[in-house]
């Protein structure tokens, strides 16, 4: 329901990663040597084991009263076309992307356009701990550890100007890491915004990691936006480039569906998409007997974002 | 090419392995779900599953007709009602998936879906209309229809462009699988209908 001071999640409570980490390298054996080596890229596979875990991250201000979901389902089912169109492929096939060294681009209505490398974006904000539900327009929910900060702490130090009335955010556009680009399922590179109010909202978070590590390739490493209270599609991975701006973005999701997707994309049990009823949800990780559990409005995190919208008509504004 | 042909014997132990083949993807769900392989929304895995079966199996039923033709191997056509029963089987199955592992039986959420979602719309109809194929499908019924039977039977056709349509419904973006399954089933009906306008200009 409502967000409370997350202190009641023991560490026990979440699901051993070397258990996981056993299973994938066993399982990667088989099909992910093969692969790899098919695809010449036996180097990169031993890279994504090379992942580290962030020290003196801050616990969180911020905590959904639920048990969080496993790290092999977090890291195992999910979208990010940019690998391929099945929830399986972006942990298959995640290996090609290079993310380290990296840099975002600031860009558009700024005092002055500016580059950031992931190592100084680390140390532009103390990094938290954010237990987050995770909402899918197709009917499936989450409950993820990120580890990130503050959206704001970012446009705090990139200085828009008055003229900044949206943030758009775009994926890295590159066939070589990420072959998925090579089909044109959606308009390349992945883009979203945010209003400058919902950017800035204490919720929106950068996240870097996951379950106190740096975020695995699929989960969109090494840098993405995380809005609990919108449709996961929000949530853009591999970020490159922010772009500060007066008109509202037009987003890729949006330009392949207008009737579909919308600017807003709010969760909202009471407006259906074409396909997915969104009055319930199925969480995963949960069994095979559980059943679906009530959407609730905003995602549960209403108090903290309602205000955003008083007076819009959130059928419209969908 | 001669004729492929059976002995009733050898037609009996070919059904027999099929008969065994076609139940392979059933048991693999169980198989995957005693391991707890199947995946992190296990019950989304088990209703596409099934529907990908459904219609697969549709597909080769329709496949029986043109394979006899151009093979010559007539007991092909004993196969049809196995085939038939196995796409009856594997819809009913994802039909039982939906409404009872992913909805439990909430029926107000089920007919509000049915009434929303185009997809589910389609979906259904393909299903209702096998009912009367699978009902209907004992040699008893079959003497007693007799060409009525076979004017029922080519319910199959809408049966399958509904769960072609259906499949397009439900994709998000990605068409690649709809496309393949309509090209196919374009293929198979495009075959009877070449065949009706020839045997009409003979005559
Ligand atoms: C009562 C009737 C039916 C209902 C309620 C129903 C419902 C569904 C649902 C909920 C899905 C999954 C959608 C998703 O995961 O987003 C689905 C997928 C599917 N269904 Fe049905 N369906 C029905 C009948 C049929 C029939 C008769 C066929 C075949 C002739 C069929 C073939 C398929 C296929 C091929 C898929 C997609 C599998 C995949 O994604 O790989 N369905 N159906
Ligand atoms: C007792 C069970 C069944 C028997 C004995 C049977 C047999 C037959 C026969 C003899 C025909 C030929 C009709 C003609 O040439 O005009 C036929 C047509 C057909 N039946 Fe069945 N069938 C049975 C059940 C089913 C079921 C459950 C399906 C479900 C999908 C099915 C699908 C078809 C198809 C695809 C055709 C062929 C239409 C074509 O190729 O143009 N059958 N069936």
């Amino acid at each position: 329901m409502l967000i409370l001071p997350k202190s009641d999640i023991a560490p026990s409570d979440i699901t051993p990663r070397e258990v996981y980490q056993e299973r994938r390298q066993f399982l990667g054996m088989a099909g992910g040597l093969a692969l790899a080596a098919a695809l010449g890229g036996l180097s990169t596979l031993a890279a994504a084991n090379t992942r580290q875990k962030f020290s003196g991250v801050i616990p969180s201000k911020f905590g959904a009263d639920e048990k969080p979901t496993p790290y092999k389902d977090v890291a195992g089912y999910n979208n990010f076309y940019e690998f391929g169109t099945s929830k399986s492929d972006p942990a298959d096939f995640s290996d090609t992307l290079r993310p380290r060294p990296w840099t975002v681009s600031i860009e558009g209505e700024v005092k002055k356009p500016k580059r950031i490398a992931i190592e100084d974006l680390y140390k532009l904000a103390p990094l938290e701990e954010r237990l987050y539900r995770m909402r899918c327009v197709e009917g499936w929910s989450m409950v993820i550890p990120w580890v990130g900060f503050p959206l704001a702490d970012l446009i705090k130090w990139a200085e828009p100007t008055s003229n900044a009335k949206y943030v758009e955010f775009f994926t890295l556009n590159d066939q070589q890491q990420m072959p998925g680009q090579r089909s044109n399922v959606l308009d390349w590179p992945y883009n979203e915004g945010l209003r400058m109010d919902e950017a800035m909202n204490p919720l929106t978070l950068m996240a870097v990691g996951l379950y106190g590590e740096q975020l695995p390739n699929q989960n969109g490493a090494p840098i993405r936006l995380v809005t609990p209270w919108k449709y996961g599609f929000k949530g853009i991975k591999s970020i490159v480039r922010i772009k500060f701006t007066e008109q509202m973005p037009v987003s890729s999701w949006m330009k392949a569906n207008i009737h579909e997707y919308g600017f807003y994309s709010n969760v909202n049990p009471d407006v259906d998409h074409p396909r997915w009823s969104q009055a319930t949800e199925r969480r995963i990780g949960t069994g095979f007997f559980q059943k679906r559990q009530k959407t609730l409005m905003f995602n549960g995190y209403a108090e903290q974002v309602a205000q955003m919208y008083s007076g819009m008509d959130l059928r419209k504004n969908f | 090419m001669p004729p492929i042909t059976l002995t009733p014997a050898a037609v009996s132990r070919v059904k027999a392995v099929l008969f065994c083949i076609a139940l392979l993807p059933i048991a693999r769900l169980f198989v995957l779900g005693f391991l707890d392989k199947l995946g992190a929304n296990p019950i989304e895995f088990v209703i596409r599953s099934n529907g990908t079966w459904a219609l697969t199996f549709l597909l080769i039923t329709l496949t029986v007709t043109p394979l006899r033709k151009f093979t010559g191997a007539n007991w092909l056509v004993q196969m049809r009602r196995m085939f038939g029963l196995y796409a009856f089987f594997y819809a009913l199955m994802h039909m039982l998936s939906y409404v009872w592992l992913d909805q439990w039986f909430d029926w107000a959420e089920i007919g509000k879906n049915i009434a929303k979602h185009p997809f589910i719309i389609a979906g259904l109809s393909s299903f209702v209309l096998l009912i009367p194929l699978a009902a209907t499908s004992t040699n008893a019924m079959m003497k007693r229809m007799k060409r009525n039977w076979q004017k029922l039977h080519t319910l199959v056709y809408p049966i399958a462009m509904l769960g072609v349509l259906h499949y397009f419904w439900l994709v998000k973006k990605d068409i690649t699988q709809p496309v393949i399954y309509a090209v196919i089933l374009t293929l198979l009906l495009g075959m009877r209908i070449v065949w009706r306008l020839r045997q009409n200009t003979v005559r």
